[in-house]
């Protein structure tokens, strides 16, 4: 009884304490390491709250694809990142002000908040028992599940039209101009007297 | 010490605050910002997954699928985005954004 709530106050410990160092850390790089410490372990805060199946796609889509992303980009971008870093300390009074007033607010609707008891007539989808938690996203909302795929088909095709570049100075292959070729295009045939070699007007002709 | 409802919206709300005060503190690096910006979705999906397991709703749970997939393309847009205006400017700050003098 003891070790899911022992499981939950680490899970959400260490959660919170890194989205804090995401924050305030001073390289990128650390920032982005400290993100995926805090996407593992709401990973672990999603077991403990039984959506295993978004547990993993979390793990999958956040360390396995957007760390890499961003890891990527920060390393490629040769960026005076200390720069970008002045005014830290400048926004950091009004900053804590805004965020305490905001998080006071927050807490106080959760802690003084009654879910309403005729809200249980009104779920559309229980949770299976026996079977996976991927049921009700294969049946009813399958259109949902399409949809995702068709944002996620979007964002692959803005972000290759947007990043893609043609260099004019690269030499390319072209297929139809080398099956075009014929020994009458590439090649002529000479006549050179002999003791004489060439002219310096065909060999301006030639070079043509 | 039973673990409800309410744990849980608490992390989620400490989260939410977190990534509200990342993009505060952090106004010149847009990287940050945008990291910021998953920290928030990551703490809507903690709020929507609490409900559905304490209601014994799924449907919670479909439309965390769907913050995930969001948040992972605006994170492949946003940094595409980021890449071409480097190539275009030479600088990531975020008060060097003024070519259409907006």
């Amino acid at each position: 009884m003891i070790l899911p709530a022992l499981f939950f106050y680490l899970f959400a410990g260490v959660c919170v304490a890194s989205a804090v160092m995401v924050i305030v850390s001073r390289n990128p790089v650390h920032s982005v390491l400290f993100l995926i410490l805090a996407f593992v372990n709401a990973a672990g805060l999603f077991v403990l709250m039984g959506a295993e199946f978004l547990a993993m796609i979390l793990i999958v889509v956040y360390v396995g694809a957007v760390a890499t992303l961003f890891l990527f980009v920060i390393m490629m971008l040769d960026v005076d990142f200390t720069e970008l870093r002045s005014g830290f300390l400048e926004y950091l009074p009004i900053g804590l002000v805004i965020g305490g007033i905001f998080l006071f607010e927050l807490l106080l609707t959760v802690g003084f908040w009654i879910i309403n008891p005729g809200v249980a007539k009104s779920i559309t989808a229980a949770i299976p028992t026996n079977v996976s938690n991927t049921e009700a996203l294969y049946t009813r909302y399958i259109h949902y599940f399409q949809l995702a795929g068709m944002v996620l088909l979007v964002a692959m095709i803005g972000a290759i039209v947007l990043t893609l570049r043609h260099k004019a100075n690269v030499k390319r292959q072209d297929i139809n101009v080398q099956n075009a070729r014929t020994p009458e295009l590439a090649m002529t045939v000479r006549k050179v007297a002999s003791g004489q070699g060439l002219q310096d007007a065909d060999a301006a002709e030639w070079v043509r | 010490m039973t673990i409800g409802l309410g744990h849980y919206l608490a992390v989620g709300a400490i989260l939410f605050t977190l990534g509200i005060l990342g993009i505060f503190l952090n106004r010149k690096n847009i990287i940050v910002i945008l990291m910021s910006i998953e920290l928030i979705l990551l703490s809507v999906n903690v709020n929507l997954v609490a409900f559905s397991t304490f209601l014994g709703d799924i449907v919670g749970q479909v439309f965390a699928l769907l913050v995930l997939t969001v948040a992972a393309a605006e994170a492949a847009i946003g940094l595409a985005v980021l890449v071409v205006y480097f190539r275009n400017r030479g600088s990531i700050a975020v008060e060097d954004v003024n070519l259409m003098k907006g």
